[in-house]
């Protein structure tokens, strides 16, 4: 039989198959759509920009942790920088130690300025944007990442 | 005419009591003979998923030590708790962790039904490794039984997935750190989009994060999504396929034993018995015109015995012990409650319940390897195992084909000796991370003491392969290894890990602040 002789298929088969076909897609099509409810569309979350108030307050070589924002602020002679205390590795809050942040949930450790020295984490802690709202307090935006080393100068 | 009718219905009235028990129970009266046993079973809509006749040798307190009825059990007591607990249970983020409370000191019997369904949630998760272990080592995974083996893996996720769920619903401390992990877990193959730099186009980590939480930080809609699971996704997935489990163990025979001996004699019970041969020209009813083998067919009367009232005393004896083992554990021990969720600062170490303990080691090893690839791996593996291992032979006998038993011990005393050198190694030397510390992530994902011990564990069970030319010894090398790797991550992350997920010989030398 060659390709120009194609065996014969009855209408009443073609159709069934072609049904069939119709049937799978559509039970395809509403599996996946079931998934979309749930995928939100928008994602609701709070602001993360935290004003942390006036630069003065926090002197040269200063450290200060702020635990709800999840965040460090230090002041060096360079200028401001923030560090997420945000385990890169699973989310858990890193805590300071003596020679930089320790992970209390699966042991990652970190130098003070955020890069990786042991356990799993994938990446360095993010440093974050800083910089000044308009009445002059500091302002350290959470969801803006920032190249390490960045410093915002007052 | 109204005469009669009165005195009808007067008649009626007097024989009420009688006529609604009959209409109740169909016998009316304990069975006596065999003909009045099988319909006791088989005309209960309860006990019809029995065969009538079972054979002996299932019957047998250690051929199965009744794990997979006592995960049953287990979990019809964690429904009928769980229901109870819904009636006071408030899935918010503010009211949660306060009822909880209310539920352990002011509601009558709360704290001792929330012990139960805490305690038989557990004994739950045991019950099932067991039984699966169980199953593996009696080869009753083989034909025809490797759907139901697959099922039951189904049921081992859904088991996990349940009691994960539910430590999540207290909101207490536990909870909004589990969730935080175990999105993040989600979030994981991220570890891989990123470190090959591909998330802008194709981030399945970010999909299965933003499916489970609902929003981009753990709140109200992650709690939401984690009750309607617990509440009834999951409980409605595993009753499915629960009723399919069962189903199967009928279809397919009743649960594996060796081939009765053709013709002849055969000792049941210490004594020689002849094994009833069916004649050829011999005809069975409708019920017994599906394929594979049954029970009553094929097999003598003189090896089966009556389910009634046999194996319903058997049946009924587990039920027992898993309530009372139950609720001696329930009375002495109260489930955990810790403090209210603070998302600023998790508890250190901050652990997870025991049966997620070993996948908390490999996951402090990589995220992605631990958390995704290597369950992934291992329940791909199990999943194969019986399509692998197609010989027949031992069914329904422990270690039943020769060798196994020795290859068994040797690959406990192997995997023991693997997974105590690899953890005093990482111990004490760190990993790739602290020896080069900006090494590409990609090394870490590959190479971690989580994703040797699977090389090193698939590399013994090829040189039991080869060395002892057996499929299923390979494959008893192979679970063993699981078995072993399992229980001693978990007993080392138990005991072993304290603050900052760091060693330490006892729990008493954790550092005081």
């Amino acid at each position: 039989m060659s390709r120009l002789d194609p065996p014969h298929v009855s209408r009443r088969s073609f159709l069934s198959l072609v049904s069939l076909g119709s049937f799978f897609a559509a039970l395809g099509t509403a599996a996946a759509g079931i998934f979309r409810l749930p995928n939100p569309a928008v994602l609701p979350g709070p602001v993360r920009r935290f004003k942390l108030g006036p630069p003065e307050q926090f002197s040269a070589g200063s450290e200060t942790a702020f635990a709800e924002q999840n965040l460090v602020l230090f002041r060096d002679d360079e200028g401001f920088y923030a560090i997420s205390s945000t385990c890169t590795h699973l989310g858990c809050t890193v805590a300071r130690s003596k020679d930089g942040f320790a992970c209390p949930c699966h042991g990652s450790r970190f130098n003070s300025k955020g890069s990786v020295v042991g356990g799993p984490a994938p990446r360095p802690l993010p440093w974050l944007e800083v910089s000044r709202s308009a009445n002059g307090d500091l302002v350290v935006n959470a969801d803006n990442e920032v190249p390490e080393g960045t410093r915002y100068r007052v | 005419m109204a005469e009669t009718a009165t005195r009808e219905f007067l008649h009626n009235l007097h024989d009420l009591p009688q006529t609604v028990k009959d209409s109740c129970f169909r016998l009316g009266k304990a069975p006596e003979s065999e003909r009045e046993e099988s319909q006791a079973t088989f005309h209960n809509l309860f006990l019809h998923i029995h065969s009538v006749r079972v054979h002996v040798r299932t019957l047998k307190p250690t051929l199965t030590f009744g794990l997979g009825l006592m995960a049953t059990a287990s979990f019809l007591i964690t429904i009928i708790t769980g229901v109870l607990l819904m009636v006071y249970y408030k899935p918010s983020t503010d009211l949660a962790y306060q009822s909880i409370k209310d539920i352990h000191f002011t509601v009558s019997t709360g704290r001792f039904i929330r012990n139960i369904h805490r305690w038989s949630a557990q004994l739950m998760v045991l019950v099932v490794l067991l039984h699966m272990a169980r199953v593996f080592f009696t080869a009753s995974y083989k034909k025809p039984r490797e759907f139901n083996w697959l099922i039951g893996l189904a049921l081992l996720v859904l088991t996990l997935a349940l009691s994960f769920t539910g430590y999540l619903l207290p909101w207490d401390q536990l909870a909004y750190w589990a969730i935080t992990i175990g999105s993040n877990i989600a979030n994981s193959p991220r570890e891989l989009t990123d470190a090959i730099g591909i998330t802008r186009f194709f981030d399945p980590g970010g999909f299965q994060k933003r499916l489970l939480l609902g929003a981009n930080y753990v709140g109200q809609d992650a709690l939401i999504r984690f009750y309607v699971l617990h509440v009834f996704v999951l409980p409605l997935a595993l009753v499915t396929l629960l009723g399919v489990h069962f189903w199967r163990i009928r279809k397919d025979g009743g649960l594996a034993k060796p081939e009765d001996p053709p013709g002849g004699l055969a000792e049941w019970g210490g004594e020689k018995r002849p094994v009833f041969q069916p004649l050829a020209t011999k005809t069975y009813g409708l019920m017994a015109l599906v394929k594979g083998k049954r029970a009553p067919v094929n097999r003598g009367p003189e090896n089966t015995v009556m389910s009634w009232p046999h194996l319903f005393w058997a049946e009924l004896s587990v039920f027992m012990v898993t309530v009372a083992v139950t609720l001696i554990l329930a009375f002495y021990s109260d489930a955990p409650l810790k403090e209210l969720a603070n998302a600023a600062i998790p508890e250190n170490p901050a652990k997870a319940p025991w049966y997620f303990l070993g996948l908390q080691e490999l996951v402090s090893y990589s995220a992605f390897m631990g958390g995704m690839l290597i369950p992934m791996i291992v329940l791909v593996g199990l999943a194969l195992i019986p399509f692998l291992d197609r010989r027949p032979g031992g069914e329904g006998t422990w270690f039943g084909t020769s060798h196994e038993r020795s290859v068994f011990w040797q690959s406990i005393f192997f995997a023991c000796a693997v997974t105590v050198g690899m953890l005093a190694f990482t111990v004490n030397y760190g990993w790739l991370r602290n020896w080069f510390p900006n090494i590409h992530q990609l090394w870490i994902i590959a190479i971690n003491p989580g994703s040797l011990f699977v090389l090193i564990f698939a590399a013994w069970s090829i040189f039991i392969l080869k060395r002892k030319d057996s499929v299923r010894l390979s494959a008893v090398s192979l679970f063993t290894c699981f078995l072993v790797g399992f229980t001693l991550l978990t007993y080392f992350a138990t005991v072993h890990r304290g603050p900052n997920w760091h060693f330490y010989w006892w729990p008493s030398q954790w550092p005081v602040h």
